[in-house]
């Protein structure tokens, strides 16, 4: 039997209704399990409770370091960010559209995907000393890698039949990329965004944590230093936030938007 | 306008299908002259617009335009090819440009789509897609058109007055044009000259001009005997495999 639309409607809300609930729980659990931790161990230097975190973090809040470090990192992030799906990509969509190309640079992706974030970084600051650039070097050409290797399968599974349309009717070479080929590629440009954004902001803090004098990553090492866990868990989890609140409200968005034509 | 010389051209298929498809194909087509390719499935019709398009290079044989340059050509697949997350009329616009906003949307009008400029193609049906890429092919005012079945999923009454649209653009501009089809009738309705390939030896078995005057019904005396003399020729060939010309008056297997 056909429902109707209406109830296919309350339907779906009651769907999003139940998600937000089981959001809601799961991370109630997490705190519980965390907090359960906390007492079990009783020892607030080695696992403080999150209340004790939320405190540290408020403390450093007030101070004004919590907020200069996040966008510190944040900004670092996001240049190597950009450059990283700016070359990248280009780096993919070349390999995915010819073959010789791909049969000839197969081989340095392959070592590029499996060079270690680490040495990458000791070998920048090596070389380029502990300045901005070589932290900014050091995590682009870690992720380049890995978007190229996502754009490049994007790129061969193009549409063809679309390709021979544009062909016969010559249209321009830039209207081709900006109309035919960034549309289809979006999928992989978003995968390899949110691939990239995960990986990113991890390899920014251990670049932080070896060789730059602010940042998350080098708050992370104070603290270290101090023993400090409470400090150390309040900026992790400031900044995970802060990711986390780029995926809903900035990249979700835009995947949306992307998709649209899909749901149409 | 642009004419069109091809000689012994000659396409084999490669293992696992392994077969001849054109075999030696020559054949001139003056500048203006309105030609329709009539056979059966998979006697090469397609695979010789590809050619020409220069969308398949595994050929032998030459293929030589009359003109300067390459000319600009117009193409509507046998399968619509619009962009689908592009409107329309940003469809339209993306192998014209910009500035054609205006005629764009005048074609879209005559193809009967007015309305329609910011739907997607998925909130189509075949028929509105088919004559979106029609009209997508007469916007860039091609030298060479070239139609792979156009009108094949329009019913009988729309497929009618699209076939009056291309009269009226052909006699108006006389653009060059090939169109592949089943439908003899079609072909006699609108062409200058048809062209039958034989269903087994990728050959040109016939080629026939018609007479004046155009526009032209299929029941005009003339081109009665026309469709008689083909309908002999392509007598007992294999039906088309497409559905949706099984039953029109003159689908060239409907012999005599």
């Amino acid at each position: 039997m056909n429902r109707p639309a209406t109830s296919l409607l309350a339907g779906t809300r009651s769907i999003r209704w139940g998600a937000g609930w089981n959001r809601l729980i799961s991370a109630l659990a997490l705190l519980a399990l965390w907090q359960g931790a906390a007492s079990a161990i009783a020892d607030p230097a080695l696992l403080p409770s999150p209340l004790a975190t939320l405190q540290a973090g408020h403390a450093e809040l007030m101070r004004g370091e919590l907020i200069f470090h996040v966008a510190v990192t944040l900004a670092r992030v996001a240049v190597a960010f950009a450059l990283a799906m700016l070359i990248g990509s280009a780096i993919g969509i070349l390999l995915g559209r010819s073959a010789m190309l791909d049969q000839i640079f197969n081989g340095w992706l392959v070592i590029g995907l499996n060079l270690p974030a680490l040495v990458t970084m000791v070998l920048c600051y090596m070389w380029f000393g502990l300045t901005e650039v070589a932290a900014t070097l050091a995590v682009t050409i870690n992720k380049v890698p890995t978007v190229a290797a996502i754009v490049r399968e994007g790129t061969k599974a193009l549409d063809r039949a679309l390709f021979e349309m544009t062909h016969v009717f010559n249209v321009t070479p830039g209207r081709v990329l900006l109309r035919v080929i960034l549309p289809q590629l979006a999928p992989s440009l978003m995968a390899a965004a949110r691939a990239g954004l995960a990986l990113t902001w991890k390899i920014v803090l251990v670049v932080e944590l070896l060789g730059r004098p602010n940042g998350v990553g080098f708050q992370i090492r104070t603290f270290f230093n101090f023993f400090d866990i409470a400090s150390i868990l309040a900026y992790s989890l400031a900044f995970i936030g802060a990711v986390i609140a780029i995926e809903a409200f900035l990249l979700q968005p835009i995947d949306r938007r992307l998709g649209r034509w899909r749901r149409a | 306008m642009t004419g069109l010389v091809l000689s012994g051209v000659t396409r084999d298929f490669p293992e696992p299908t392994a077969r001849h498809v054109l075999r030696g194909i020559d054949l001139t087509i003056a500048r203006g002259e309105f030609v329709s390719l009539v056979g059966p499935s998979g006697t090469g019709k397609t695979t010789l617009l590809r050619i020409i398009a220069g969308l398949d290079g595994g050929y032998t044989g030459d293929i030589r335009w009359q003109g300067e340059g390459r000319p600009r050509l117009g193409v509507v697949f046998q399968e619509p090819r619009l962009v689908p997350w592009l409107g329309l009329l940003d469809n339209l616009l993306l192998v014209s440009g910009p500035d054609k906003i205006e005629r764009a949307r005048a074609l879209l009008a005559e193809v009967e789509l007015a309305g329609n400029e910011d739907a997607l193609p998925s909130q189509l049906s075949g028929g509105m897609q088919r004559r979106a890429a029609l009209a997508r092919a007469l916007l860039v005012e091609p030298d060479f058109l070239m139609l792979d079945e156009p009108l094949i999923s329009l019913d009988a009454a729309l497929a009618e007055r699209m076939r009056r649209l291309l009269n009226t653009y052909w006699r108006q501009r006389r653009t060059t044009t090939l169109l592949v089809t089943h439908n003899l009738a079609e072909a006699a309705e609108l062409s200058t000259r048809i062209l039958i390939l034989s269903p087994s030896e990728g050959r040109i078995a016939a080629d026939c001009g018609l007479p004046p005057p155009s526009p032209r019904s299929h029941n005009d005396q003339a081109v009665s005997a026309v469709l008689e003399d083909l309908r002999r020729i392509t007598h007992g060939w294999p039906r088309p495999e497409d559905q949706q010309t099984r039953g029109e008056p003159g689908a060239f297997s409907r012999a005599g």
